[in-house]
C-alpha cells in the first residue's frame, strides 16, 4: 500500500510563477538542462576517443530531476549530488570546462586529477564531493543540516541517493537522525528504476521508496522526475518547510535511467518497451514543449539558448584539453590538511 | 596544577576546548543526560546545552557521517563511540569519506572521534579491542593514544584543533587507575612527538597507551638486576615519532616493541620494520615484539590475562634482549 503523496503535474505558467519562477528563470532552467545533457554527451564522445581514463557515467533522463531540485535551493543551502546529478553542478555554477578537465584527469578539474567522473564538487558553491560508496553522503548531508540547526541558521541541506542505495543502512541512519532531530534536510531519491542491473522490486518491498518517510517521522512525496517543474515545486516546498523548522522531507523522483549503468553497459536487461515508453517522456523535450505552449518560447529564443550552450561546450572542451595532466611529483601532497586549509569561509 | 585521573583529564580537555571555542560540540550515545557510558561528559549538557551535547540515536554511521558534514560546514565536532569496538560500524564514514576528502576534493574534515579502547576488565571480544593499527594504515587519518593524564588533556585539545580526522584512543583501563598532575590552563601536546617515559641505556621499549605502565613495572624489576631500560611512549601512532624511536634504538642498540593490540599487522610491525630498515647497523640484537596473540579478546579472566601482555612477559623479553 502506497503511503507517500503522489505529486500532481505542473500546469500553467501562473502556477509556476506562484512557485517562484518567472519567465527568465524558466528559460534558465531549460538552458541548464541542455547544458547538463550536453556535457554528458560530449563526455561520452571524449570517452570513445580514449580521452577519459577509467569509466564514465551519465544521468540521461535525470536532467529534470537534478535541475529541478537544484533550482529550488537557496544560495546558502548545501548539497551532496551524485553520479546522475550533473544538473546540480550546472545550476550551482560549476564551469563546464572544469568538469571536462575533471573527466580527463587534468589539474584544472575540481579534484585536480585525484578523482574521476562526477566525483567532484566546488565547496564554494555549497556542494560536497561524493564518494563511490552509496549512499555514504547522506549522513554527511545530515551533518550539514545539524550544523545549521546548532548555529540556528536558516539554511537547508539536500542529500541525494539512488533507489538501489536506499537498501543500505546509511539511508536508514541518516533519516533516523534527521527525523528525531527535525533537521533542515531534504532527501532526494533519484529512482531511475535500476541499480546497475537490479530492478526496484529486488531493492525495496514497498510501493515507493518515499513510503518509508512516514516511518522516520516526516513526509514522503513521489514525483514524476521527468517533469522539471513538478520536481521544482515539490523541492521548493520541502526546502522552505525545512528552512522554517518543519523538519525533513523525502522526495522520490521517478525516471528511467536512459542509458546503461556506465558506458560499458548496454542495459540489455532493461525491456526495450520500457525505453520506448520513457523516451516519450524525455525531460528536456517535455519541458521544451511546455515552454512553447505555456510560455511562448519562440524559435529565436530556442536557437539562442541552444547556440549559447553549444558555444560554451565547444570553448569548454578546448580549454579543458589545454589543461595539463597532474605532475607525478605532487602525488603525496595534501593527504593531510594544514591549518591554512581551514581558512575558508565555512571554517571561519 | 591539580591531580586528576586520566578520565578527569579527558573531561577537562574537552571542557576547556568547548569553553574556548563555540564551534566544538559533542555527539554520541548517552553523552547528554547520562554523561556518557564512562561519564567523560558528565555535567556537560547542563553547561553547554542540548545542542552542543547531543544524545545520538544508536547509529555510528550517522554519528561520524554527521560530524563530517558539520565539520565541512565549519563546526568542530567531537564524536564519542561508546566503545572503540563500535567504530567498525562507522568504518566507511571515516575511511571512505573523512580520510580521503582532503586529498581528493581539497576539503578538510576536522573531526575528533573519541574511542574508549583496550581490555583488562573482562569486557570480552566486543568491548576490549585496540583497533589503532587499522586506522593508522589509512592515509588521511591520525591516531592518538595517550598514556598519562597530562597528555590525555593536551593531546585531546590538539586533536580537536587539528584540521584532520583524528581518532583519539583513550584506554579504559587507565580511566580511574592512573592519576597525575595536570595543568589547569589550556595547553596542547603536539601530535607526532613521542615522550621519553623513562631514560635508560641497555634496552629500548617502544610502546603506548596502557602498556607504558606494564613496561614501567618491568623496567623497575630489571633495574634491580642492573639492566637499564628506556621507555619511549609514542603518544600518537599516526603520525609517529620515527626520529625519537630511531634515536633511542641507536642509543641502546636493542629494541622491544610492545603493544596490547594483536600481533599480525599490529602497529609494532611497522615500527620493527622501520628500525630494521633504518637502524640495522646500530642494533646488537634482533628487534623483538611483545603483543597480544592473534585471537579475539577473550572474556574469562585467566584467558584475558593470557591475552594481554603482562609484566612478566615484558621482563622475560627484556632479559632476553639484555643477555643477547
Ligand atoms: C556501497 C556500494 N556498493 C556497490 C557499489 C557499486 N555500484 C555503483 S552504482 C550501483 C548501482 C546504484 O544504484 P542506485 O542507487 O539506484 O543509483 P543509480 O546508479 O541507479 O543512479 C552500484 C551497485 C557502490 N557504488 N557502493
Ligand atoms: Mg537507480
Amino acid at each position: 500500500m502506497a503511503i507517500a503523496r503522489e505529486a500532481e503535474p505542473v500546469g500553467s505558467l501562473k502556477e509556476v510563477r506562484e512557485a517562484g519562477l518567472d519567465r527568465e528563470d524558466l528559460l534558465g532552467v531549460y538552458r541548464n538542462m541542455l547544458m547538463s545533457r550536453g556535457i554528458e554527451e560530449r563526455g561520452h564522445i571524449l570517452y570513445r576517443q580514449g580521452k577519459i581514463p577509467g569509466s564514465f557515467y551519465t544521468g540521461r533522463g535525470n536532467e529534470g530531476a537534478a535541475v529541478g531540485v537544484a533550482t529550488a535551493m537557496g544560495t546558502d543551502d548545501v548539497g551532496t549530488p551524485l553520479h546522475r546529478d550533473m544538473g546540480v553542478h550546472i545550476v550551482r555554477g560549476v564551469e563546464p570546462w572544469r568538469i571536462f578537465a575533471q573527466f580527463m584527469g587534468r589539474v584544472d578539474g575540481p579534484t585536480k586529477g585525484r578523482d574521476g567522473n562526477v566525483h567532484m564538487a566546488d565547496s564554494k558553491l555549497g556542494l560536497i564531493a561524493m564518494v563511490s560508496h552509496l549512499p555514504a553522503m547522506l549522513p554527511v548531508a545530515v551533518g550539514c543540516a545539524l550544523a545549521f540547526r546548532i548555529r540556528e541558521e536558516k539554511r537547508v541541506a539536500v542529500g541525494w541517493f539512488g533507489e538501489g542505495a536506499s537498501a543500505r543502512g546509511d539511508t536508514h541512519e541518516a533519516m533516523t537522525l534527521a527525523g528525531v532531530r527535525k533537521l533542515p534536510m531534504v532527501f532526494v531519491c533519484d529512482n531511475n528504476q535500476w541499480a546497475y542491473s537490479t530492478p526496484t522490486h529486488l531493492e525495496f518491498a514497498t510501493d515507493h521508496v518515499a513510503d518509508r518517510a512516514e516511518a522516520y517521522g516526516f513526509e514522503g512525496i513521489v514525483v514524476d522526475g521527468t517533469d522539471v517543474l513538478a520536481v521544482y515545486r515539490e523541492a521548493k516546498r520541502a526546502i522552505e518547510k525545512a528552512r522554517a523548522g518543519g523538519g525533513p522531507t523525502l522526495i522520490e523522483c521517478v525516471t528511467l535511467r536512459m542509458e546503461g549503468h556506465a558506458v560499458h553497459d548496454d542495459a540489455f536487461y532493461v525491456p526495450k518497451e520500457l525505453f520506448e515508453k520513457w523516451a516519450e517522456a524525455d525531460p528536456i523535450e517535455r519541458f521544451r514543449t511546455w515552454l512553447r505552449t505555456n510560455a511562448d518560447m519562440s524559435d529565436e529564443e530556442e536557437d539562442e539558448i541552444a547556440g549559447e550552450v553549444k558555444k560554451t561546450l565547444n570553448d569548454a572542451l578546448k580549454r579543458a584539453e589545454e589543461s595539463p595532466l597532474p605532475d607525478p611529483s605532487t602525488l603525496t601532497e595534501g593527504v593531510y590538511a594544514t591549518p591554512e586549509d581551514l581558512d575558508t569561509p565555512h571554517h571561519k | 596544577m591539580a591531580e586528576l585521573t586520566y578520565l578527569q583529564a579527558i573531561s577537562d580537555g574537552l571542557r576547556t576546548e568547548m569553553r574556548r571555542d563555540k564551534r566544538v560540540f559533542v555527539i554520541g550515545e548517552d553523552v547528554g543526560v547520562y554523561g556518557g557510558a564512562f561519564k567523560v561528559t558528565l555535567g556537560f549538557q547542563e553547561e553547554f546545552g542540548p545542542w552542543r551535547v547531543l544524545d545520538a540515536p544508536l547509529a555510528e554511521t550517522a554519528i561520524v557521517g554527521a560530524c563530517t558534514g558539520a565539520a565541512i560546514m565549519g563546526l568542530r565536532p567531537v564524536a564519542e563511540m561508546q566503545f572503540a569496538d563500535f567504530i567498525s560500524c562507522a568504518w566507511d564514514q571515516l575511511v571512505t569519506v573523512a580520510a580521503k576528502q582532503r586529498y581528493r576534493a581539497g576539503t578538510p574534515v576536522p573531526i575528533t572521534v573519541r574511542l574508549p579502547s583496550g581490555g583488562g576488565f573482562s569486557g570480552g571480544p566486543f568491548h576490549s579491542q585496540n583497533p589503532e593499527s587499522s586506522f593508522a594504515h589509512i592515509p588521511g587519518l591520525k591516531c592518538v593514544c595517550p598514556a598519562t593524564p597530562e597528555d590525555a588533556k593536551g593531546l585531546l585539545i590538539s586533536a580537536i584543533e587539528d584540521p584532520n580526522p583524528v581518532l583519539y584512543f583513550e584506554h579504559k583501563h587507565l580511566y580511574r587507575r592512573i592519576k597525575g598532575e595536570v595543568p589547569e590552563e589550556r595547553y596542547t601536546v603536539p601530535l607526532g612527538k613521542a615522550r621519553t617515559h623513562r631514560e635508560g641505556d641497555d634496552v629500548s621499549v617502544i610502546t603506548w597507551g596502557a602498556m607504558v605502565y606494564t613496561a614501567e613495572e618491568a623496567a623497575q624489576q630489571l633495574e634491580t638486576d642492573g639492566v637499564s631500560v628506556e621507555i619511549i611512549d609514542l603518544r600518537t601512532v599516526m603520525p609517529w615519532d620515527k626520529a625519537a624511536v630511531l634515536e633511542s634504538a641507536r642509543k641502546t642498540s636493542k629494541v622491544l616493541v610492545l603493544h596490547e593490540d594483536t600481533r599480525t599487522g599490529g602497529f609494532g610491525a611497522e615500527i620493527a620494520a622501520t628500525v630494521a630498515e633504518e637502524a640495522f647497523e646500530d642494533l646488537d640484537a634482533p628487534v623483538k615484539r611483545i603483543t597480544a596473540p592473534d585471537t579475539p579478546v577473550p572474556f574469562s579472566p585467566p584467558l584475558e590475562k593470557a591475552f594481554i601482555p603482562q609484566v612478566d612477559d615484558v621482563t622475560a623479553g627484556l632479559r632476553e634482549l639484555a643477555e643477547y
